[in-house]
């Protein structure tokens, strides 16, 4: 392992970076439509919306659900996902990236919900009484009215989220997935210190490009007030 | 026939009794001015007519066809419920435009998702989108605004957001025009062209209800008066009646605070 080039050791930092890639593109495609769902359950009897039945019961599970997930650590949750099933029910979990996008997934929803229902929350009232007496139907106002005015509202918070779950996947080391810093470190092993702290460039790049993403959608989204 | 009859509407707000029962008819072509001090149930009223609020009691009528009965333990089809809504327009205090639109979209926006129900939608779509714009440019011009399609509801005076919100509303050709307090969030320099506006529309024989606290506008441009109080039509009847000559009291008093302050 010593005899790596200095370019043999960047590339294969590459390839543990690809793993924290894969679990940050994933949970984001699951976690953003699962978040929404949460929140329509929090906010089951929020009159505007009430796309779920208004029943106290699933307010109150997915309030309790997302104290539990926003309560408890995240790595105690990808040590439940990943051992509990096997120990609990006799069905272990087989791969390692499903448990980590489990895990991953469930926690960044329960806390994408709260910032939507802060964001549905925050548009006036005003605007759902002026679609219904043009006799727009309670989905039309909610997707051709909110759903816009809401998606820019919560872009700030949801880029702040977002950049911490790139941080966050490193976490998967815990269930032994082989992303960047699990990588790194196995050269610190045998005595060579700079591959860990390079890592940090790796993340400072990549949340870089977010950042400029991110500040190109705000700014897209800036021909009103 | 009358174009809109209330029967006895009650509403309350927790311990509160906002509208204790609240009876009157007007025709078609009428313009009725409702005045009355804050609390006296106003905005409440035109808020239950308007299905913003469901009314604890009584009976609203359209053409003579009942489109509210509180008593009913009918189910209404959301179909039926739009409708309804659809007898009438709404114009709020706070214009309420939809702020990641431009005007000319603002006025647009309704029609479009009603037309998409049509059944030859999918055969004549660019008549049918052509003929909405037609149709919304010509309001927004009728109000004054045909300059400022592009624009923003941001980039507009309280004023100009106010016409767009009247021409929104008139887009959808309403059977009754409401005006909740249309002049109460701008300023004074600004009210007049929003009573320009109402005033044109009175003389085209426009159906409507103006809630307001212009008291010389509403002698002005209303057919009849009706003043509330504690949440009861105290006075009814034309601005000469009821704005000259009050037999109420509470109106009287009403009217005096407003000469005193003038």
């Amino acid at each position: 392992m010593a005899s790596m080039t200095t370019w043999e050791i960047v590339c294969n930092l590459f390839e543990g970076f690809y793993q924290n890639g894969l679990i940050f593109i994933l949970t984001l495609i699951m976690a953003i439509p699962l978040g929404l769902v949460i929140t329509f359950g929090s906010m089951s009897n929020f009159t505007p919306i009430k796309i779920l039945p208004k029943f106290q019961p699933i307010k109150w599970v997915s309030k309790t659900f997302v104290w539990i997930i926003r309560g408890t650590p995240l790595m105690l949750q990808l040590f439940v996902v990943m051992y509990a099933p096997g120990m609990l029910f006799d069905i272990p979990i087989k791969s390692r990236m499903t448990a980590v996008l489990i895990a991953f997934v469930i926690n960044y929803a329960a806390y994408f919900s709260e910032i939507y229902r802060g964001g549905i929350e925050s548009i006036a009232k005003g605007q759902y009484e002026a679609g219904q007496v043009l006799g727009m139907t309670k989905s039309q106002v909610f997707f051709k009215v909110i759903l816009f005015q809401v998606i820019k509202r919560i872009t700030p918070p949801m880029s702040n989220e977002i950049i911490t779950l790139v941080k966050d996947t490193s976490l998967a080391r815990i269930v032994g997935i082989a992303e960047i810093i699990m990588s790194a470190e196995r050269f610190t092993k045998s005595g060579l210190i700079w591959p860990l702290f390079s890592t940090g460039i790796y993340f400072l790049l990549f949340n870089g490009i977010l950042t400029l993403l991110f500040g190109y959608i705000e700014k897209k989204m800036s021909y009103y007030n | 026939m009358s174009v809109l009859k209330i029967e006895n509407i009650h509403k309350r707000f927790g311990k509160t009794e906002v509208l204790k029962g609240v009876t009157f008819e007007m025709n078609k072509g009428e313009v009725v001015a409702i005045l009355g001090s804050s609390g006296s149930g106003k905005t409440t009223l035109l808020r239950c007519i308007n299905f913003l609020e469901k009314a604890d009691a009584g009976k609203i009528y359209v053409e003579g066809v009942p489109v509210f009965d509180a008593q009913s333990k009918a189910k209404i089809s959301a179909g039926q419920i739009r409708k309804n809504q659809l007898n009438f327009g709404l114009v709020f205090q706070s214009f309420n435009l939809f702020p990641q639109y431009n005007v000319l979209d603002n006025v647009m926006l309704a029609p479009k998702l009603m037309a998409k129900e049509r059944k030859d939608y999918k055969a004549n779509k660019s008549e049918i989108l052509a003929e909405i714009k037609k149709d919304a440019i010509e309001m927004l011009t009728r109000v004054g605004l045909e300059e400022k399609l592009q624009n923003y509801p941001c980039e507009l005076s309280g004023g100009q957001q106010q016409r767009v919100s009247i021409a929104r509303a008139l887009v959808l050709k309403p059977k009754v025009l409401f005006f909740d307090e249309p002049t109460s969030a701008l300023d004074p320099e600004l009210t007049g062209e929003i009573l320009k506006v109402i005033k044109n529309l009175a003389m085209n024989k426009t159906t409507m209800i103006i809630v307001t606290h212009e008291i010389e506008f509403a002698k002005n441009v209303a057919d009849r008066i009706i003043f509330m109080d504690d949440g009861v039509i105290a006075e009814d009847g034309t601005p000469e009646e009821v704005i000259d000559n009050p037999k109420n009291n509470r109106t009287r008093a009403f009217l005096n605070k407003f000469n005193e302050l003038r």
